[in-house]
C-alpha cells in the first residue's frame, strides 16, 4: 500500500527530475496539438472561395488571375502550401491580412488588448464572487439566501450571452442611462507598450462593466455551483469531520481544510473554461461593438480574409493550449497527491 | 462520581415521514483511566453513541432525551465555543479509515499544530516539539521529517499512528476510538491495539473503543457495553462478558466466535440480521432472533437488570444464567 521508500523523502512542492520530465512531456503534447490546430486551420483556406476575387474585384482577366495565382504560390499541392505556410507561421508571420494589407498577426495584435480587458474582468468577477458566494452555499445549504443564489443560477445558465447582453444595455444604457452602450471609451491607459487598457480610467472602466458582467454572466453561475457541489461534498468527508473533532474553529475548517480540497478541481475546470469564455467573446463583443479579437473575427469572416481567419484560430488554439498546459503543470505542482505517471521504476 | 456518565440517552433522526429513533436510554459510564469497549453490529448505535459525546452528529439527528456528563458538566446543553473547548481538548477522537481522516493536501505537521494552536495559546516552535514527542511516542521513525510529509507519503498503519499522535497532543482525559483497527491490515492491526493500551496506561487516559471485534474487547478493555438495535442489551466486566455472557445476543456473538475446535467446521450464526432503524420489532427488539423468546418477549421492551456482575437486558437473564449452557 505504501509509497516507495525512495519517494518518502521528495518534498511533493519541489521541482524534481521527475517533474522536469513530466513537464517536458507535458510540452511536447501541447506542441503536438498546437500542429494539429495549424493543420486545420490551415486547410480551411481551400474551401472559403477564392481569396482573389476578394483581393482583385472583377476587372482582371483570367490570365491575369492565373499569373497572380502561380505568383501566390496558390497552385501548389497542398503540402508544399501547408510547409511554407508553417515554416513562415514559426517565424511569426501567418500571412498578411486581404483587407488590412498588414500581417494578420499584427492586425489581432493591436486588437488583443481589449480582448484580454474583456476577459480579465470577467475573470476578476468570476473569481471574486463565486467562491465566496459557492463557500456560503455550501456551508449554509438551507437558508434562505443560499436557495435564491442556486434558484437564480440555474437562469444565469439557461439564457444565452448574447442574450444577457443586449438585455442589459437595453436597461442600463438605453433606459436607465447609467452605462454607456458600445465600445472601449476615449480614455485609455498604455500600461505596457502596446497595451492600452480601461481599468484605471473612469471612462474605460464604464464601459468595461456591461460586457464583463454579460461576458460572466454564463460562467459565474456555473461556477457558483461547481464550487457548492464540489465543497458539500467534501464537508462530508471523514477528514473534515476529523477537524471538526480536534475543536478547530469553524473558519479553519471551512476555509482551510474544505476549501483547498475543493479548489483542486475548480482550478482544473477554470482552466478549460478560459478558452470556452475566449469563444463567447466573440458574441460579448459583437454586441457592444467591442474593438477586440473576437468582433475582429466576425468581420474577417464577412470579408472572407482567409489569412486573418487562419490567424486568429490559432492564436486562439495557442491560448487554449498554453492556459491547459499552465493549469496542469500548476495543478500537479500544488497538488501533493497527483501521481506523476510514466515514471520507469 | 464517573469522569463521563451518558444517561439515559436518546437520539432520533427527523425524517420526511417519520422520526427514526437511534439511540433509546442508553446509559453508561467511564471513570478516569478506565477502559471500556461498546461492542455490537453495524447499525446498533455505537458509532452515534460516540459522535453524540463531542457533539458531532450527522444532521439531522439530534439529542432528544437524557444527558451527558463529563466532570459533572452537562455536554448536550453547552454552547458550540464551550464545546469546542472540549473536543479534541479533554475529549479527542480517532477515526475508523486512517486513509481518509487526514487531509490529503496539508502536511502532518499543519494537521498536528493547528490542534494545539486551537487549544493553547503557543508558538508554532513549542507546538512542534510537542508534536515531534508525540509522533516519538507512537513509534513513528524520525518524526522531525515526517512532519513534512503529506498523508499519501504514509502507509496505512503510519497514518493510523499519526492520527492517534494528533489525538494525543492535549493530553486528553479521554480517547474515543471509532473502530481504530478495522481498516487495516490483520498484522498492523494487533501493533495499533497494543500502542493504544500502552499509551491509556501509561498517560492514564481513559478509553472508549467502539468495535465489533470482540476479540480486541476482550484483549484492551475493562467493561464492556453490547448494544443492540439502539439499546444497551448487556453491560459488566470484560472478562465475566467474555466467559458468562447473560444476554441471548452476547452469547450469540461469542459463539459465533472462531474458537480451538471449531477448525474446519461451521461457526455459530445468529440467524437473521439487525433490524433496521424503521423497523424496530416491539418488545424486545432482538425477540425475532433469540432462541428463548417467547410471548412476554413480544408484549414490551425489558428492564436491564442486575445478574450476578452483569447488567442484561433479558427477561430471561436470571433463569438463563442458572442454566450455565456456555
Amino acid at each position: 500500500m505504501g509509497p516507495p521508500l525512495w519517494r518518502s523523502h521528495v518534498c511533493s512542492r519541489r521541482i524534481t527530475i521527475d517533474y522536469l520530465v513530466f513537464a517536458g512531456q507535458r510540452l511536447l503534447q501541447a506542441t503536438l496539438v498546437m500542429f494539429v490546430i495549424s493543420l486545420i486551420g490551415f486547410s480551411i483556406q481551400d474551401n472559403l472561395g477564392d481569396p482573389l476575387r476578394e483581393l482583385l474585384g472583377q476587372s482582371v482577366s483570367e490570365a491575369e488571375r492565373e499569373a497572380l495565382r502561380d505568383e501566390m504560390g496558390l497552385n501548389d499541392p497542398f503540402f508544399v502550401q501547408y510547409g511554407r505556410f508553417i515554416t513562415n507561421a514559426v517565424q511569426g508571420d501567418l500571412g498578411t491580412s486581404y483587407f488590412f494589407k498588414r500581417p494578420a498577426l499584427q492586425v489581432i495584435a493591436d486588437k488583443f488588448p481589449a480582448t484580454l480587458d474583456l476577459v480579465i474582468g470577467a475573470t476578476l468577477i468570476i473569481v471574486l464572487i463565486s467562491v465566496p458566494v459557492g463557500v456560503y452555499c455550501a456551508i449554509r445549504p438551507n437558508a434562505w439566501l443560499a436557495r435564491a443564489v442556486m434558484g437564480i443560477s440555474i437562469v444565469g445558465i439557461s439564457i444565452p450571452v448574447f442574450l444577457t447582453a443586449i438585455f442589459s444595455i437595453y436597461l442600463f444604457a438605453v433606459t436607465l442611462g447609467w452605462m454607456p452602450s458600445f465600445g472601449r471609451g476615449e480614455d485609455l491607459v498604455e500600461i505596457f507598450p502596446g497595451w492600452k487598457t480601461g481599468f484605471f480610467t473612469k471612462d474605460g472602466f464604464a464601459h468595461l462593466v456591461l460586457p464583463c458582467v454579460s461576458l460572466s454572466s454564463i460562467m459565474l453561475p456555473l461556477f457558483i455551483r461547481l464550487i457548492r457541489s464540489e465543497m458539500r461534498e467534501i464537508l462530508e468527508s471523514e477528514y473534515v469531520r476529523f477537524a471538526w473533532a480536534k475543536g478547530l474553529a469553524p473558519k479553519r475548517v471551512w476555509f482551510l481544510h474544505a476549501l483547498k480540497n475543493t479548489m483542486l478541481p475548480v482550478v482544473t475546470v477554470g482552466g478549460v473554461q478560459i478558452g470556452t469564455m475566449l469563444a463567447y467573446t466573440i458574441l460579448t463583443e459583437t454586441v457592444f461593438q467591442w474593438p477586440g479579437m473576437g468582433f475582429l473575427f466576425l468581420e474577417a469572416v464577412n470579408r472572407v480574409d482567409t489569412p486573418l481567419i487562419i490567424s486568429y484560430i490559432i492564436v486562439v488554439g495557442l491560448i487554449f493550449v498554453v492556459t491547459n498546459t499552465v493549469v496542469d503543470l500548476l495543478y500537479t505542482w500544488v497538488n501533493p497527491t497527483v501521481k506523476i505517471t510514466g515514471r520507469g521504476r | 462520581m464517573a469522569l463521563l456518565e451518558v444517561k439515559n440517552l436518546g437520539i432520533e433522526f427527523p425524517m420526511r415521514r417519520e422520526v427514526l429513533r437511534a439511540l433509546q436510554g442508553v446509559s453508561f459510564s467511564l471513570d478516569a483511566g478506565e477502559r471500556l469497549g461498546i461492542v455490537g453490529e453495524s447499525g446498533a448505535g455505537k458509532s452515534i453513541a460516540a459522535f453524540a459525546i463531542i457533539n458531532l452528529l450527522s444532521k439531522p439527528g439530534r439529542i432528544n432525551a437524557g444527558e451527558i456528563l463529563f466532570e459533572g458538566r452537562d455536554l448536550t446543553v453547552l454552547d458550540d465555543n464551550a464545546m469546542r473547548d472540549i473536543r479534541g481538548n479533554r475529549i479527542s477522537m480517532i477515526f475508523q479509515d486512517p486513509m481518509m481522516t487526514l487531509n490529503p493536501v496539508l502536511t502532518i505537521e499543519t494537521q498536528m499544530i493547528e490542534v494545539l494552536k486551537a487549544h493553547r495559546e503557543i508558538s508554532d516552535n513549542d507546538a512542534r516539539k510537542i508534536a515531534v514527542e508525540k509522533l516519538r511516542e507512537v513509534a513513528i521513525p524520525s518524526p522531525e521529517d515526517r512532519l513534512k510529509s503529506y498523508p499519501h507519503e504514509l502507509s496505512g498503519g503510519q497514518r493510523q499512528r499519526v492520527v492517534i499522535a494528533t489525538a494525543l497532543l492535549t493530553n486528553p482525559s479521554i480517547i474515543i476510538a471509532d473502530e481504530p483497527s478495522t481498516a487495516l491490515d490483520v498484522t498492523i492491526q494487533a501493533g495499533i491495539m497494543a500502542l493504544m493500551l500502552n499509551l491509556c496506561k501509561s498517560h492514564d487516559m481513559g478509553l472508549i473503543l467502539i468495535t465489533h471485534d470482540l476479540a480486541v474487547v476482550s484483549q484492551v478493555t475493562e467493561r464492556v457495553v453490547v448494544m443492540y438495535a439502539g439499546r444497551v442489551v448487556e453491560e459488566g466486566p470484560t472478562a465475566d462478558i467474555v466467559t458468562h455472557p447473560k444476554h441471548p445476543y452476547t452469547r450469540g456473538l461469542i459463539a459465533a466466535l472462531p474458537q480451538e475446535g471449531t477448525a474446519g467446521k461451521r461457526l455459530n450464526q445468529i440467524p437473521g440480521s439487525m433490524p433496521t432503524l424503521d423497523a424496530i420489532p416491539d418488545g424486545c427488539a432482538f425477540h425475532p432472533r433469540c432462541p428463548h423468546a417467547d410471548d412476554v418477549c413480544r408484549a414490551s421492551v425489558p428492564e436491564i437488570v442486575k445478574v450476578g456482575n452483569q447488567f442484561s437486558r433479558c427477561v430471561k437473564a436470571t433463569e438463563l444464567a442458572e442454566e450455565n449452557s456456555l
